[in-house]
């Protein structure tokens, strides 16, 4: 599904070059959860955002789907944005003024998806996180692992091939953690593949593979048994 | 881009992000709404000034002119300079025979204009010093005299007979009469002589030099009262409607300073006033205004777009992480370029529209303020379609380029700095 092949990336800081990413190669398989793991300033992030082709590598390939991502216009890294990958925040990034049906609505609408198609699409993704009964909520009215639920649905409305997570549980207590987790490795198990980006040991264990990356490198990288979150919710 | 003007989504997306802050929305709209409310109640004002100016020229022949003797300034013929001319009645005559494209030769004769003491008028214990006209009935065919009910104007008979009537001014009605008393047949005191009156004129400001306390004589009683003779203070002329008045004005004068003896290019020797000139100076001052209005108008018009695409731009800051999120979920740049610009013209255009009625409102009530007052130049204000439709196309035009400037900061952000801003 995900094919990296010597990924550089460096920052231009006003004193010395940044090299943040120093060769990173990585494939990940249809179906996979995969944790990427990492201190802060590892690289982790930059790397999501190669991924998720909100930046761009300096050298190096990057295949998703078959589809080699390179030199993409600003139009069309939007549209593979939309078709390809779904994407959770740690800060949910939605948007404030809009319901949770009509956030979740937000990607079809980019898809060009009639309204009344979309809305049922949306009304479908929210029954799937167990949101069904608070379609008409503002995020303001909704809890912090309730937002991140409106943000996995709106990330599974367009049916992406990648959800990519970043820190999805980071602003989340532990309980609520492991019930969003236990709801991302369902989403995972009906086959689709993620990419989760975390500090915590814990929420790693609950992916399939570890990626350990220390200053730009992939310093580890091995399956894991994985542990199920639903067992550690009562 | 047609698509999406007509698409309910498109306007959803609008209404949304305008919802979100009101009042950020107001304060634009403001902005704008004043811009159009100025230029179209300017231009209403100046169209109604217009008309006003159309109303009280319909009282007087536009084709008229007045004609009063000076004095030389140049030696002619045997005489020296600064000779004084005096006009005699036998000048129309004179006239009419030179100069065809005259229609109407009113001579008048004055008392309290240009200098000279208004006599005392007398009725009962009130009195006052009023102007006095001595008039033909034929002056009322160069500038039209409104009489009251009941009264009437000098006719020939009272010339004919010498009579001692007079048509009073209403201001002179109201001084010297009691409200609820009727003047007509009444009698006042002229300078020690006993008038009857015959008409109340209603005041109609014409450009000339006249009042609402004027009285009106016939040129033969007035010629006995005040022992003018034969002289005439000055006189009225119209010529025919498709004639040049300003090359009338220039024969008339020629053929007078044949008649006195006066040197071909002495300018100073006969004065006259041309109506048609001053009306056509009126007709360049609301040109001017219109002019004005316009360009004042459009002005404050750019002002309010300008402060539109000002308030977008701190919107598109403020909203710079939400429009990366939008990107993240798959939005193009021309996506959210249209939707910025569109929320841009559809601010502009809502408050314009708000602008032209709030406008057409005020210039309505300033119609009904001002329909009975006669005085006032004022009628009618309306703006002409064209300029409503000019603005609002204005409107669309600058909404559209201002809202580029936002839009183009909205794009010019990558996604992944928009998201990372918290």
């Amino acid at each position: 599904m995900i094919q990296l092949n010597n990924i550089h990336k460096s920052y231009n800081l006003k004193t010395n070059p940044l090299h943040v990413l120093k060769g990173i190669n990585l494939s990940i398989e249809e179906g996979e959860m995969v944790a990427i793991m990492g201190a802060s300033g590892s690289g982790k992030s930059t790397l999501l955002n190669i991924l998720g082709m909100l930046d761009e590598a300096d050298s190096g390939t990057y295949t998703l789907d078959d589809t080699p991502i390179v030199q993409l216009s600003e139009t069309k890294a939007a549209q593979y944005r939309n078709k390809f990958l779904g994407f959770v925040f740690q800060s949910f990034n939605l948007i404030s003024y809009k319901t949770a049906l009509e956030n979740v609505s937000l990607p079809l609408y980019y898809q060009k998806i009639p309204r009344k198609e979309r809305l049922i699409k949306a009304k479908e993704n929210l029954d799937k996180v167990g949101l069904g009964e608070r379609i008409d909520h503002v995020p303001s009215e909704l809890s912090g692992g309730e937002k991140q639920r409106v943000a996995i649905a709106r990330a599974l409305a367009s049916e992406p091939k990648v959800l990519l997570a970043d820190e999805p549980t980071g602003a989340l207590d532990t309980k609520t953690s492991y019930d969003l987790m236990a709801l991302i490795q369902e989403i995972n198990e009906q086959g689709k593949t993620m990419v989760v980006i975390t500090h915590e040991h814990d929420i790693a264990n609950m992916c399939k593979r570890i990626v350990h990356l220390r200053d730009g490198v992939i310093v580890e990288d091995k399956k894991i048994k994985q542990v199920k979150a639903k067992d550690h919710v009562e | 881009m047609f698509k999406i003007l007509f698409d309910r989504d498109t306007w959803q997306e609008i209404f949304g992000s305008i919802q979100k802050n009101r009042l950020r929305t107001i304060v634009t709209v403001v902005g704008v709404l004043w811009g159009i409310f100025i230029f179209i109640t300017l231009s209403g004002a100046a169209k109604g000034l217009d008309n006003g100016f159309d109303r009280q020229f319909q009282n007087v022949a536009i084709n008229s002119m007045f004609l009063w003797a000076q004095t030389t300034s140049i030696p002619y013929n045997g005489f020296k300079t600064g000779r004084s001319l005096q006009l005699k009645l036998e000048d129309a005559q004179f006239l009419n025979n030179r100069i065809a494209e005259l229609q109407y030769i009113a001579p008048r004769n004055a008392i309290g204009v240009f200098g000279s003491s208004a006599p005392s008028v007398v009725r009962n214990n009130k009195g006052g010093n009023y102007s006095i006209y001595g008039d033909y009935p034929i002056f009322t065919k160069i500038a039209t005299k409104y009489i009251y009910d009941g009264g009437r104007f000098i006719n020939q008979a009272d010339i004919d007979q010498v009579r001692k009537v007079c048509v009073i001014g209403e201001r002179t009605q109201s001084e010297l009469f009691e409200e609820d008393e009727n003047p007509i047949g009444d009698y006042i005191r002229i300078s020690g002589v006993y008038f009857q009156v015959i008409g109340v004129h209603k005041f109609v400001p014409g450009g000339g030099f006249e009042s609402d306390s004027d009285i009106f004589i016939p040129f033969t009683t007035f010629r006995n009262l005040y022992n003018t003779g034969d002289n005439v203070s000055w006189f009225a002329l119209a010529a025919y409607d498709d004639a040049d008045i300003l090359s009338v004005e220039e024969d008339v004068k020629n053929a007078m300073r044949v008649k006195y003896n006066v040197h071909p290019k002495d300018e100073r020797a006969f004065g006259s006033f041309n109506l048609g000139e001053i009306f056509n100076r009126v007709i360049g001052f609301s040109k001017g205004m219109n002019l004005l209005s316009l360009v004042v108008g459009i002005a404050t018009i750019l002002a309010g777009i300008i402060g539109i695409g000002n308030i977008l731009l701190i919107s598109v800051r403020e909203r710079t992480k939400e429009l990366g999120i939008r990107r993240a979920l798959g939005a193009t740049p021309n996506e959210v370029r249209s939707q910025i610009i569109l929320e841009s013209i559809f601010l502009s255009v809502s408050s314009g529209i708000m602008g032209i009625v709030l406008g057409s409102f005020v210039l309505a009530i300033i119609n009904a303020l001002t329909a009975n007052n006669s005085t006032f130049p004022y009628t009618n204000p309306t703006v002409p379609l064209t300029y409503v439709a000019g603005a609002l196309l204005l409107m669309v035009t600058l909404g559209t380029l201002i809202g580029l400037i936002p839009a183009q900061r909205a794009v010019s952000v990558k996604p992944i700095d928009a998201l990372r801003e918290e």
